[in-house]
């Protein structure tokens, strides 16, 4: 096995895992966390493609490393809107649940408005 | 490959939106509605502009970024199916704008508030964003896109920062970062196989194997999960329903689309040839069971908004019967013909269509006080137009004469009888008909005499009722594309038996459908029908009709719909690799 090879499968586990997590977890802040460890999965997974597909003498293939810096940058800012987010509810509703599954019952005068 | 005559503009339907975004960042204030409004009238043109640099080379426009060329450059592409959409997006948000003018204007002598200023920016990048998905040339760049289509929509939802519009916005971002991230897992499956993210390099490139079906099941569901078809839908209810209506209809009719959009990238331009038969009967399955139970979940709804969202739902699983209905048996793989003409039809009608009616809905929540279905007589006469714009909006969405849906519907139909699968053709028809019940049900109650005028709380601006009753009348005269790109024969003479058949057909079955599956049937002017079908009949309809309900609320949980989302991608990869 190279190390390539056991990179890669790092990255399943944490792609497994993190998916885990995200299923199971119902505090919104362990499923945003839940959801960085799936992204650091792919990541690494890229990294390892990367390292893999190395050529010409190359210490590795640089667009798997363009996309990753961007791909981090992506999922840095989702992590942070869902966390501003959550803050947000924490103060209007006292509660981080997300468990209110039924969509807002009728209310005569206060609304969508 | 170079940058084709008019690539320019490619690159400016992307920066204007989001250099409006920036300007109004810094000049602050009430300049945001202004640089707004500006911009809309710009990017209308930017659109006509692309729309006519590809007409005058027949070709995709194509712009190459800093002069690099794939497979290490990335390139910015229009094709046909873009051309259509940037214009329709450009007419629909400019409908949208127009609307918004009232709801989220800044008045001389009023303060400013954050809330208009969060809005027009919003509504700027989800343009921006929106275009970006329609001319990205590789799939990394649209993976880009749609995150940022996602981070300008889940604000929107929560624009009034009430707990329970933040708590779905909440949901929209953490099952949509879900989806995408499934999708960037597909991605790289992909660029680690064959070492280009390029589309038409790709498309050269990938064979059916395994690295390609697991990055095709990942990727569609992913796209699915935003794209809330059923079973993935959990967000979507709340999360429409809550926001205010200029935002809804931006929700509804655009952003949804984008995914979808992508769905087409993926299936029609990147692997035509490794999707199988059972994997496009899935997709089409996945969307006739939206159809059934959506459509009869919307009618037992109380509130307008909440059935609008709804109804969202029933016609996203529409936009996607064209999937199987594309699929070339003897070729073995998906060839885009009249049944890729009519879905594309079929999303611009929504988008229009679904726009007025939220705008509509949202005049009248705004004038009433409340949108309880039940509680809307009288307003027919209060608020004609409003009325008379959700009525079309409706008569679009039904895909009778004369509408542009009608037309998606003949096409569709035409690709059903093509390639033998007289299944869907029934689909198709029942669709129509579950649509009609929804709009049947509203417009009784609206049309009904109230006991006492009605009394309005609030004055709503003939403006933004015109605006949407505009966006409503585009959807039906989309119907005069039979005049240009599209056959002519497909347009009938509308009062032919043949053509008229189906039309009752629809307006009538509608209206039976509604007073049966109706959470509150309309009382029919002919004495109380419904009590007079009544009976075990009533009975059994009511319980299938709470039994679909009963499906969706256990669907909407998280774990469930993310267990889904997992069996959704495990039965595309099988039907992927077994199908062959």
């Amino acid at each position: 096995m190279n190390e390539a090879t056991l990179f890669a499968l790092c990255a399943v586990l944490l792609v497994g895992a993190g998916l885990y997590g995200l299923i199971v977890n119902p505090h919104p802040l362990r499923k945003i966390l839940a959801f960085n460890v799936v992204g650091s999965g792919v990541f690494l997974l890229l990294g390892a493609i990367a390292r893999r597909g190395a050529g010409a003498g190359f210490g590795g293939d640089p667009v798997p490393q363009a996309l990753l810096i961007t791909g981090i940058v992506v999922a840095f800012s989702a992590t942070a809107l869902a966390v501003a987010l959550l803050l947000r509810l924490h103060d209007a509703a006292g509660s981080v649940t997300l468990a209110s599954e039924v969509p807002p019952k009728v209310e005569p005068d206060a609304g969508s408005r | 490959m170079t940058t084709t005559p008019g690539g320019l503009l490619l690159a400016m339907a992307v920066l204007v939106p989001f250099v409006g975004v920036l300007a109004g960042l810094v000049l602050g204030g009430r300049n945001p509605q202004r640089v707004a409004l500006l911009t809309l009238v710009l990017g209308l043109g930017i659109a006509a502009a692309i729309a006519d640099a590809y007409l005058r080379s027949g070709e995709a426009v194509v712009y190459l970024l800093g002069g690099w060329e794939p497979p290490l450059g990335v390139a910015l592409r229009a094709d046909g199916l873009s051309v259509v959409m940037l214009l329709a997006v450009a007419v629909v948000i400019g409908g949208i704008g127009v609307y918004a003018c009232a709801d989220f204007g800044t008045p001389p002598g009023e303060p400013e508030a954050r809330r208009p200023f969060t809005f027009w920016l919003l509504l700027l990048a989800v343009w921006g964003s929106i275009n970006l998905v329609f001319v990205s040339g590789d799939l990394f760049t649209l993976y880009v896109a749609l995150e940022l289509l996602t981070f300008a929509g889940v604000p929107l939802v929560c624009l009034d920062g009430r707990g329970e519009t933040l708590r779905a916005a909440l949901r929209y971002l953490l099952f949509a970062l879900l989806g995408s991230v499934l999708y960037l897992l597909g991605a790289v499956l992909l660029y680690g196989t064959y070492g280009t993210l390029d589309i038409p390099l790709l498309a050269e490139r990938v064979r059916p194997e395994p690295a390609a079906w697991a990055a095709a099941a990942l990727m569609t569901t992913g796209l699915l999960a935003k794209t809330a078809l059923f079973p993935l839908h959990l967000w979507l209810p709340p999360a429409h329903a809550g926001a205010p209506a200029a935002a809804s209809a931006v929700l509804s009719a655009l952003v949804v689309k984008g995914s979808w959009f992508l769905v087409i990238r993926l299936w029609f331009d990147v692997m035509p040839g490794v999707v199988t038969f059972p994997s496009a009967q899935l997709l089409g399955a996945l969307g006739a069971a939206a159809i059934l139970i959506f459509s009869v979940v919307a009618l037992r709804q109380e509130r307008l908004k909440l059935l609008i969202a709804y109804s969202t739902l029933a016609q996203i699983g529409y936009l996607f019967l064209m999937f199987p209905l594309a699929f070339d048996p003897a070729a073995g793989l998906l060839d885009d013909g009249s049944a890729l003409a009519g879905g594309m039809l079929q999303a611009i009608s929504h988008a229009t269509a679904k726009a007025a009616m939220f705008m509509a809905a949202g005049s009248i929540y705004a004038a009433l006080g409340h949108d309880r279905i039940a509680g809307l007589a009288g307003i027919a006469r209060a608020m004609p137009i409003s009325v008379l714009a959700f009525a079309l909006g409706g008569v679009a969405l039904m895909g009778i004469l004369p509408s542009g849906a009608y037309l998606a519907k003949k096409l569709l139909l035409e690709a059903a009888a093509g390639s033998g699968q007289w299944w869907w053709e029934v689909v198709l028809q029942a669709g129509g008909v579950l649509t009609g019940s929804y709009v049947v049900l509203v417009l009784a109650y609206a049309l009904r005499r109230a006991g006492a005028p009605v009394e309005l709380k609030k004055s709503v601006s003939r403006i933004a009722q015109a605006a949407a009753l505009a966006l409503a009348v585009c959807s039906l005269l989309l119907a005069g594309a039979a005049l240009g790109p599209l056959p002519r024969t497909l347009l009938k003479n509308p009062l032919a038996l043949a053509e008229l058949a189906p039309v009752l057909l629809t307006v009538l079955g509608g209206g039976a459908l509604a007073v049966g599956f109706g959470f509150r049937p309309p009382r029919l002017p002919v004495g109380d029908a419904a009590s007079a079908i009544g009976g075990p009949v009533r009975r059994a309809t009511l319980a299938v009709g709470g039994a679909f309900e009963r499906a969706d609320g256990v669907l909407r949980r998280w774990p469930v719909a993310s267990i889904a989302l997992l069996l959704v991608a495990a039965l595309f990869g099988w039907t992927l690799v077994a199908g062959r």
